[in-house]
């Protein structure tokens, strides 16, 4: 299974990212374990400037803006 | 349109140019043939607000597209990585310059700011340059200068530029030379220094031109109703409001107080560019000061509560204080000034 985290100190965009790869992760019927990281510390740790950030299996795959659906799919 | 834009990305961009050229040309001619299919009345005053909105509102949704497509794709050649790779190492004074010159150009999302702000100081940008950066990138936007330019004119949006970077400059360099590295939080400095990188870029015109598509689609599509509501503010109160209502609040008639003030009731509003517009407008048809009314919607971008309230997990309280008044003052020093040229 796959564990994805996304980074973000809680804006629009981020909550939009989380829900973007819930649904993603539903149409595929991919089961992944999905967390949300918004301490700041945290996200700082993954060297990412520009959040939303995605983490896929502990490796940064995406940082600033909410990624597209294509991207998302690469992912699952 | 996806074959040519894939194969042959120039040729797309010039005609895309081309095509949009062609429609702001024809909005004016186009807006009186619908007012005057409606047959009201020529030179009344239903006439020429109707006039108005349909010319004004189409040009405006259509500059604001075009500066942002145009800034999606600059946007896609400096990702933050690569301004702080450029910034790292500066010195000061030429290094707060070019600060205030990439916030212009670097995507920057408010929610980002602390992020942004550690990745630089851990990169070992200075600290006043990362204020500069972090003074102009919200404020002097893409967004705000696409809006200033198509609502008030040429001038103003210049004039808007120029005194924003030199705030972003002035006060970053302030708060360089107050040596405040102390007032960050801890775990802050004591963060493994980092080497700033860039990884490589591969993308290709047809990637930038997406992005700038991108860029069009999210931020138009969020903005319009602002814009909207804009214009409709300014048309709808034009002959209802008295033109000078505002005047002895924030207009020449003001008390001397009216630009601090106009400042201080900025700082806990909290919205983007667009948002302030609406105000802006209304603000100015009724008889503000230019000046009074810049001075609020620098401090409504630039200073805001939430904004603080994030920074206050990486900043300790003297550094906060200090950033906020030091940049206040320069926002009112800009609001003074341009009262007194106007």
């Amino acid at each position: 299974m796959k564990n994805i985290k996304v980074l973000g100190t809680g804006c629009a965009n981020c909550k939009t990212t989380l829900k973007l790869i819930e649904t993603a992760a539903k149409e595929k019927g991919v089961t992944v374990e999905l967390e949300k990281v918004e301490d700041i510390q945290a996200i700082m740790s993954y060297g990412v400037m520009a959040t939303p950030g995605v983490v896929v299996d502990g490796k940064v795959v995406h940082a600033g803006g909410v990624p597209s659906r294509d991207k998302i799919a690469g992912w699952l | 349109m996806n074959a040519i834009l894939n194969r042959q990305p120039r040729s797309f961009l010039a005609v895309a140019a081309v095509i949009w050229f062609g429609i702001y040309k024809i909005l004016e001619p186009l807006s009186h043939t619908l007012v005057n299919a409606l047959q009201l009345e020529p030179g009344s005053h239903a006439y020429d607000a109707l006039q108005f909105f349909l010319y004004d509102t189409p040009k405006v949704l259509l500059l604001l597209a075009g500066v942002v497509m145009v800034m999606g794709m600059v946007n896609s050649y400096f990702t933050p990585e690569r301004t702080r790779a450029l910034l790292s190492g500066r010195h000061e004074g030429v290094g707060n310059i070019m600060a205030a010159l990439l916030g212009i150009v670097t995507p920057f999302c408010s929610c980002s700011a602390v992020p942004l702000f550690i990745g630089f100081v851990q990169a070992g940008v200075p600290l006043g340059v990362t204020f500069s950066f972090l003074i102009s990138a919200p404020m002097v936007n893409e967004i705000a200068l696409a809006l200033l330019f198509a609502l008030f004119g040429w001038k103003i949006a210049a004039l808007y530029l120029v005194l924003g970077l030199s705030i972003a400059i002035v006060s970053g360099y302030i708060i360089g030379r107050l040596k405040m590295e102390a007032h960050l939080e801890d775990w802050v400095r004591n963060m493994a220094h980092v080497q700033a990188t860039v990884g490589v870029d591969e993308l290709t015109l047809t990637d930038r031109i997406s992005a700038g598509f991108a860029s069009v689609r999210e931020i138009v599509g969020k903005v319009w109703p602002y814009v909207l509501a804009g214009i409709a503010i300014g048309a709808a109160i034009h002959g209802y409001v008295p033109q000078d209502f505002m005047a002895g609040l924030m207009g020449k008639d003001a008390p001397w107080w009216s630009v601090p003030a106009s400042v201080l009731i900025g700082v806990p509003m909290y919205t983007n560019a667009a948002g302030i517009i609406p105000i802006v407008e209304a603000l100015l048809a009724k008889g503000a000061s230019l000046g009074t009314v810049l001075a609020f919607m620098m401090s409504v971008i630039a200073l805001s509560l939430p904004e603080m309230v994030i920074l206050r997990k990486v900043l300790k309280p003297r550094l906060i204080a200090t950033f906020v008044g030091v940049v206040a003052s320069g926002i009112m020093l800009v609001g003074y000034v341009f009262n007194a040229m106007v």
